[in-house]
């Protein structure tokens, strides 16, 4: 099918949304409620556009193309609609950006800033709300809260538990999280996946207030529990791993587990970790520190005395099937080169 | 996998998970397959608990653990008897039809009801189901490998898919879902006492000459032994110094007990680890290694996909690279390995392991692949991977119908130890735990052991769901935290495997008789309330 946006021909297949054929033709609409494949509630209006033709605007999430559609996606009447979309939003939302942890990575904040709105400006005022501690990982503010649905939509069909609800109190929409008393209890598995898709600073991963946007890299990798092999960023802040994000994956499509994110960097510069070569003392059995040169040297003359003594069949060497392929790769060299030995073999078993 | 996870849970009709509960050991798969039950994809669930997905499935098998052979081969003998079998596929792709058709025979509906304790009916209807739809999966773990009898287990569920045609197209397969994150690779890797990388057999002449031409050194031509075998080896003598390489096997093996005596028998234990583990309590030597947000390199998934891993911290101290620490001790005993970056390594695999011939790193970081992975085979650095496998022809030409008769578990309940007990994972923790342990949350929710027993033998016992318990084998005794409920069968308990003071002091070490796989699933225990006497005791 053929369209028009902002006068540019495009061609779209039938059904696509005038939101898809847009971003498929690299231009922006904003959005704040959209997420593809799972929440489509429309309630944001900051897709809004207009068609030729159309007394009313329409919203880009929702509308499919249609053969010959003129449509604008900036002129004067959708810009107006939309700054007038966001004082709404912005009506019920606490904004005080400095101290908010999302300061940087808020999509209500940078949409605010693409339409010159300053969100302090437009924002509720009232005493933020002490929140206080029960869920381990997550909290939840509902002064921050926008209403867009996509942590209710997350936990439903992306995460499929189901463990966030709509509610009403008097004539108001509100969001039931399962982050306050009785989280024990509830459906939720802690997989964060809500937090990672909430616009603003409402859902949170509490480790979240330890940094903010501006000062971390992030660094894109696998997860290092299970085989499904999600992938995922590591967020660094000066040298050390402070939160994992989910990445669009080919088996994860952008979803963690609580393992992967939030069980999978504490242990990085744990103070347990061991971070010296440490040789047993025979008289008292305790292990005392040692030179990586000493360590190396007494392995190596231990291993070649057993080779040359008894064989290499006297010798063994598990590889980890947590670690990564070459470094499986050189252990079972080393077995098979150096030990002269075949007896390689990693815990796929165990 | 011979499938992905995106095909078989996006383009599939039904889904037979058997003895996989990945909801918790598979978190993100198991969203996908909630997704694909929404979607309307039918399940059949077998398993002997009522895992959280067996409330969503259409049918739950409630099987007595250790029958899946029995109950794969009953659902062929209906399947046959109702000639819905793809008779195109075996006569076309695959031979020796008429042994598993003799094999199955005598595996009617009503023997393999009784042999699994299950409704004759429902499996009627699960194997119609199964063979019926026109694209389904089957979705395994180590429910079905951890037996006595797991090889032949995973034969029967081959046989099952090939019967009715179920291979070699998106939404089918046969699908072992692999526990580890790198489980896939470490036998991809030859960490295997027959194999080299790629599965090349060290006794095919050809590939010994090519390993030992490209390693510039003569090899040992023996096969070596399996891990498992080499703990009894230890306590004779036989074998004497040992490198494990960030493994806990004191935390994670079956029969905790016996490998706690097979270690210290070592002339020389060195062991590379993170942390000072139960195992690495009883080395001789101790070499600090890297996690893998200290390196880089890949990781193999379930998928066969070869995926990035990548450098993001350095921590202080003393810590190297592992690979650095093989080299060296490579260098010290004589042979002149040089030191390779992870990348020059992975160029080594590509040049010697066929299937990974196409995989480089520069590829994996490139804009072609897009973060994508490469799933092997991919031959060729112009090859696009290999997401389904068996497509139009298996890899040995024909596909063979292995058949295997269905035998009890090694140790079955008596009078001495009345219930049976199975281990698993659960969600909050990845096997022995060294690293979900050090998140604060994570012990918050699930910091302790625990078992769960069924309301009947609670009441029995006079046990209360959340009071402690004595359990105790022929090989080890604990205390745990009873959860009643009738989430297993009568007569049968489950426990978490994660915890040091946990289920395998229990369990047994018969092992898999051809492939070694401890028998974690099922051993014989009995439950004891604890008295004002015994509180004290344990
Ligand atoms: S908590 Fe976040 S995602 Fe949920 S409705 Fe509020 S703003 Fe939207
Ligand atoms: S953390 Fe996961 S399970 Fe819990 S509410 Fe959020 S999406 Fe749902
Ligand atoms: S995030 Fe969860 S499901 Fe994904 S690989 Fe890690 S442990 Fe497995």
């Amino acid at each position: 099918m053929v369209q028009f946006i902002n006068g540019t021909e495009i061609f779209t297949e039938e059904g696509t949304t005038v939101l898809k054929a847009a971003r498929n033709a690299g231009i922006h609409i904003p959005t704040l409620c959209y997420l593809e494949g799972i929440n489509d509630v429309a309630s944001c209006r900051l897709c809004v556009v207009e068609a030729e033709g159309e007394d009313a605007l329409l919203t880009a999430c929702s509308t499919p193309v249609r053969e010959g559609m003129e449509i604008h996606t900036d002129s004067p009447r959708v810009i107006s609609a939309r700054r007038a979309a966001l004082k709404l939003i912005l009506a019920s939302h606490e904004a005080n950006c400095f101290i908010c942890p999302k300061n940087g990575d808020c999509e209500l904040q940078a949409v605010c800033r693409e339409y010159g709105i300053e969100p302090e400006q437009y924002g509720r005022k009232s005493a933020p709300e002490k929140t206080r501690r029960f869920h381990p990982f997550l909290t939840y503010r509902p002064e921050l809260c926008i209403h867009c649905e996509r942590c209710v939509s997350t936990c439903e069909k992306a995460t499929g538990r189901k463990a966030i609800g709509r509610g009403r109190a008097g004539l108001a929409a509100i969001i039931e999280t399962p982050f306050g008393e009785g989280w024990d209890t509830s459906l939720c598995e802690s997989c964060g996946n809500c937090a990672q898709n909430c616009p603003t600073g409402a859902i949170i991963e509490r480790r979240r207030t330890k940094y903010r946007a501006w000062e971390v890299t992030k660094v894109r990798t696998t997860c290092p529990h299970c085989a499904v092999g999600c992938q995922m960023n590591l967020v660094v802040k000066d040298g050390r791993v402070v939160d994992v994000e989910g990445a669009d994956g080919p088996s994860n499509r952008g979803l963690l587990c609580v393992k992967g994110r939030s069980g999978s960097f504490d242990f990085i510069d744990s103070p347990e970790r061991i971070r010296t070569p440490l040789i047993k003392n025979p008289e008292t059995g305790a292990f005392e520190p040692a030179d990586w040169d000493t360590a190396l040297d007494l392995v190596a003359e231990k291993f070649t005395a057993i080779r040359n003594t008894y064989g290499g069949e006297a010798l063994a060497g598990f590889a980890c099937s947590r670690s990564t392929n070459e470094d499986i790769y050189m252990l079972q060299k080393m077995v098979r080169t150096a030990f002269n030995s075949n007896n390689t073999d990693n815990c796929a078993r165990v | 996998m011979t499938n992905t996870i995106r095909d078989i849970t996006t383009e599939s009709d039904v889904i037979l998970l058997i003895g996989s509960n990945p909801e918790e050991a598979h978190p993100v798969l198991g969203m996908q397959l909630r997704q694909a039950v929404e979607r309307g994809a039918k399940l059949i669930v077998a398993d002997p608990r009522d895992i959280d997905l067996a409330a969503r499935a259409n049918i739950h098998l409630k099987l007595r653990p250790g029958t899946n052979v029995a109950f794969a081969n009953g659902m062929m003998h209906i399947i046959l008897a109702e000639g819905l079998e793809d008779r195109a596929f075996i006569e076309n792709r695959t031979e020796n039809f008429e042994a598993l058709r003799e094999m199955v025979k005598d595996y009617t509906p009503e023997r393999t009801a009784a042999i699994c304790g299950i409704d004759p009916i429902r499996l009627i209807e699960a194997a119609r189901l199964y063979a019926t739809a026109e694209r389904a999966p089957i979705l395994y773990c180590l429910g079905v490998t951890e037996h006595s009898t797991g090889t032949e287990g995973v034969m029967s569920l081959s046989n099952l898919a090939m019967l009715c045609g179920k291979l070699g197209r998106p939404g089918c397969g046969v699908n072992p879902i692999r526990g580890q994150n790198n489980v896939q690779g470490a036998c991809d890797m030859g960490a295997d006492p027959e194999k080299f990388p790629g599965y090349q057999k060290l006794t095919d002449p050809a590939v010994m000459e090519k390993f030992e031409k490209a390693w510039g050194k003569t090899l040992n031509h023996t096969p070596g032994i399996k891990a498992t075998d080499c703990f009894p080896k230890m306590q004779t003598g036989e074998i004497k110094g040992l490198l494990i390489f960030g493994e806990d096997p004191v935390r994670t093996d079956p029969n905790t007990a016996h490998v706690i005596k097979s270690l210290p028998s070592l002339d020389f234990l060195v062991v590379d680890e993170l942390f000072l583990t139960e195992t690495a309590k009883l080395a001789d030597v101790i070499l600090p290694g890297r996690s893998y947000a200290e390196k880089e390199g890949t990781f193999s998934n379930t998928e066969r996909r070869v995926q990035r891993v990548r450098k993001a911290v350095e921590i202080a101290g003393e810590t190297r690279p592992d690979t650095w620490i093989f080299t060296e001790i490579m260098r010290r005993m004589g042979y002149a390995q040089p030191h390779l970056t992870p990348a020059q390594i992975m160029e080594e695999i590509s040049s010697l392991t066929p299937s990974f011939g196409g995989i480089s790193h520069a590829r994996l970081d490139s804009e072609e692949v897009g973060g994508r992975g490469l799933q092997w085979p991919c031959p060729a650095p112009d090859h696009p991977g290999t997401p389904i496998l068996h497509v139009g022809k298996f890899a040995r030409g024909l596909g063979y119908f292995r058949p295997a008769a269905y035998k009890p578990s090694t140790e079955l309940p008596d009078e001495a130890y009345p219930l049976l007990l199975m281990t698993g994972r659960i969600l909050y923790h990845y096997n022995a735990c060294a690293m979900t342990d050090k998140t604060e949350g994570i012990c918050e929710i699930a910091g302790g052991s625990f078992i769960e027993m069924h309301t009947k033998d609670a009441a029995r016992l006079h046990v209360e769901d959340g009071e402690m318990v004595a359990i105790s084998s022929r090989r080890g005794r604990i205390t745990a935290q009873a959860r009643v409920s009738e989430k297993t069968r009568e007569g049968e308990c489950w426990m978490p495997f994660h915890y040091m003071d946990g289920a395998n002091w229990l369990t047994i070490d018969a092992l898999d008789s051809i492939s070694s796989t401890p028998e974690y699933k099922v051993c014989a225990i009995r439950v004891e309330k604890l008295t004002e006497e015994t509180k004290h005791n344990v």
